[in-house]
């Protein structure tokens, strides 16, 4: 299995409060091949930003906790690795971008101190090579006058040109994997056309492997070669691209397409769900998405569907394929 | 053809900002002598990115703020200079929905109350009388009845977007301004709030000036569109001429620029290279000069007019 870079299996993360555990991540499994774009979309509290944390191990000072699974990363677990052993493979090997550009960069700190600290850190390189890298790597995400810009704060720059120093700051020690949570969803339309062509620029030069976590589906439909559906902290389906929205097999990810306004259809009604999604604390008892779904039937009250087989390299968690599935995801 | 509910012509607003150590004064040109008219029973919306003047456009509308100057009549009537007394007999037809429908309820009032107040301040309805009426109302945006004696953090977003509509509508106004109602919304709620925005307007014949950053959603909507760009308007149209047939440069950047949920759509991108600039300090000449691909000499000199293009009914703020 060499040819994936990641493969997270089982996942399960709950969070305690106030004594009670919810569990928000339940049997989440899927891959990333190498130079694959993997996108993850679902509606908010579906687990997607969950799933992102998990994968980096980013639950201090939070009361989450992977309680079961694998996250196997280039043949090891890193479930079972040391948090110094992490801490090599966070922002070297996997980097991150997070949504809000501005809240993720620390404000009394140069743009330049904050690239370079990751650089020294993980490259080894001295002050002098790091400044230099620093700069190359502004330029390849399209920031004007980098010499100048990193002597300056945060707060001088405009959302997209911090979200391309976020973006500089992840691909600093050439990570294998990136993940991208909502990287554009802050910023506006046309703003956002000029990073999503920088991260795709990036992406292919570097033939690096990204995770894009986004609710947005034109964002999906531009970047992704795959994608994983989540709903309430399960994966509902998973396909390559051009399956997906040629013929989506799960209600709920028909619903979400049929949602979608697109530019140039005219369609008097849209397509909705009705219903809202469910509170992780009072998950229905069968398949949590039973309660919105046009083709529900009284097995789907009962019992969870399993993750099943409806084509090659594509899974869906829906009663309505038990027969044609063959077994599940291994 | 049917007569224009709203006719707004030639608004400024400038809010004053204090900058530097000894205080001096500097002004944003919020919204720079925007005009349009609206036709009974049509939605027409303001689109545009951040800082456009887009909501500020809403707000002088719906006279939560009052433009330096300009005019702005609705149902025959000049309300820009109007004082509170004479405006609270317009505002019984102008009402707003607000982009977020968490802040925008009060969490301390019960949901009768929040849908019922209108009918406090402008009617003289028995409480008997209003607690049918917001029965009503809550039905008619698919909620229930029952709901009335809820508060607000028991909802879910699109609930409360709901509430939020009832409210709007429980004095039967003519015209609902509309601030980015959806985009705090999952897209599967926000096509159920779409879909209940057409069916009010349908009926009670209502007229929307619709403000979003979303073109997907506008296209849905929108019978014509106002493309804001720096707090000028820079083109308007019908929704078919807009979309089919744009002809100031940033509204083709800006419809090229957004992602089409569909893996096998081609199409060029026009990516614009930089930011919008500050309203601060805008550019000289056309707003758009700075980051326009077709820039030519007259364009950092002289602000171009709005000017009907070769269709009908569409106008554009170009030199080309």
């Amino acid at each position: 299995m060499s040819e994936n870079i990641i493969e997270v299996k089982h996942l399960q993360t709950q969070f305690t409060r106030d004594n009670k555990k919810t569990v928000v991540l339940d049997k989440v499994s899927f891959h990333i091949k190498k130079g694959e774009v993997l996108g993850l979309v679902g509606e908010s509290g579906c687990g997607k930003s969950v799933t992102s944390l998990s994968i980096m191990r980013l639950f201090k000072d939070t009361t989450g906790e992977i309680t079961n699974g694998e996250i196997t990363y280039n043949g090891t677990n890193i479930l079972n690795i040391s948090e110094s052993e992490m801490r090599g493979i966070r922002g070297k090997e996997i980097a991150m971008i997070f949504q809000e550009p501005m809240t993720s960069l620390n404000p009394v700190m140069k743009i330049g101190e904050q690239l370079m600290e990751s650089i020294r850190l993980h490259l080894g390189y001295s002050d002098k090579q790091a400044r230099e890298h620093a700069i190359s790597m502004l330029t390849k995400v399209g920031i004007p006058r980098p010499q100048e810009i990193i002597n300056e704060y945060p707060h001088q720059l405009s959302g997209g040109m911090r979200q391309r120093i976020m973006i500089a700051m992840a691909m600093s020690c050439q990570p294998n994997l990136l993940i991208a949570d909502e990287p554009t969803t802050a910023l506006d339309v046309t703003i956002q056309a000029q990073i999503l062509d920088v991260m795709k620029q990036l992406q292919a030069d570097e033939h690096m492997s990204m995770l894009l976590i986004t609710h947005d589906l034109g964002v999906v439909a531009e970047m992704c070669n795959r994608v994983v559906v989540m709903y309430a902290g399960r994966v509902v389906e998973e396909a390559s691209v051009l399956d997906l929205f040629d013929d989506p097999k799960h209600p709920y990810t028909k619903g979400l397409i049929g949602s979608v306004p697109k530019l140039g259809q005219k369609r008097s009604r849209l397509d909705s769900v009705p219903g809202n999604v469910p509170n992780p604390n009072q998950m229905p008892k069968g398949c949590k998405f039973a309660p919105r779904c046009k083709d529900v039937m009284p097995v789907c009250w009962e019992e969870e569907p399993a993750i099943t087989t409806t084509g090659p390299e594509r899974f869906c968690r829906c009663w309505l394929y038990r027969e044609e599935s063959r077994d599940a995801h291994v | 053809m049917s007569k224009s509910l709203v006719v707004v012509d030639g608004i400024k607003k400038t809010f004053p900002i204090e900058s530097g150590f000894l205080g001096s004064k500097k002004s944003v040109k919020a919204v720079n002598s925007v005009s349009f008219e609206i036709k009974e029973g049509e939605t027409f919306s303001l689109v545009g990115e951040s800082g456009c003047g887009k909501s500020t456009t809403g707000r002088l509308v719906t006279r939560l703020l009052t433009p330096d100057e300009g005019k702005i009549w609705i149902n025959n009537e000049e309300i820009s200079k109007m004082n509170e007394n004479r405006l609270r007999e317009v505002r019984k037809q102008v009402q707003m929905v607000f982009q977020d429908p968490y802040a925008s309820l009060n969490p301390r009032m019960k949901i009768r109350d929040v849908v019922g107040e209108p009918l406090i301040i402008h009617t003289k309805l028995s409480t008997a009388e209003r607690e049918k009426l917001v029965s009503e109302m809550l039905e008619v945006v698919g909620l229930n009845s029952y709901h009335a004696d809820k508060f607000a953090h028991e909802f879910s977003g699109g609930q409360r977007q709901r509430i939020g509509i009832a409210r709007a509508l429980i004095l039967k106004p003519k015209l609902i301004v509309a601030d980015e109602p959806v985009s705090a919304l999952d897209v599967s709620i926000q096509s159920q709030i779409l879909n209940l925005l057409k069916d009010l307007q349908e009926e009670f014949h209502l007229t929307y000036l619709f403000i979003s950053h979303d073109l997907s959603v506008v296209e849905h909507i929108s019978d014509k569109i106002g493309v804001m760009y720096l707090g000028s308007l820079v083109e308007s149209g019908t929704k078919e001429s807009i979309f089919a047939n744009p002809q100031h440069p940033y509204t083709k950047a800006l419809l090229s620029s957004v992602p089409i949920p569909d893996p096998r759509a081609k199409r060029e991108r026009i990516i614009l290279q930089g930011d919008v600039p500050s309203p601060v300090n805008p550019p000289s000449g056309c707003s758009f000069h700075t980051r326009c691909p077709y820039k030519m000499d007259i364009c950092t000199k002289t602000s171009p007019p709005l000017r009907e293009s070769a269709e009908s009914d569409h106008f554009v703020a170009c030199h080309l």
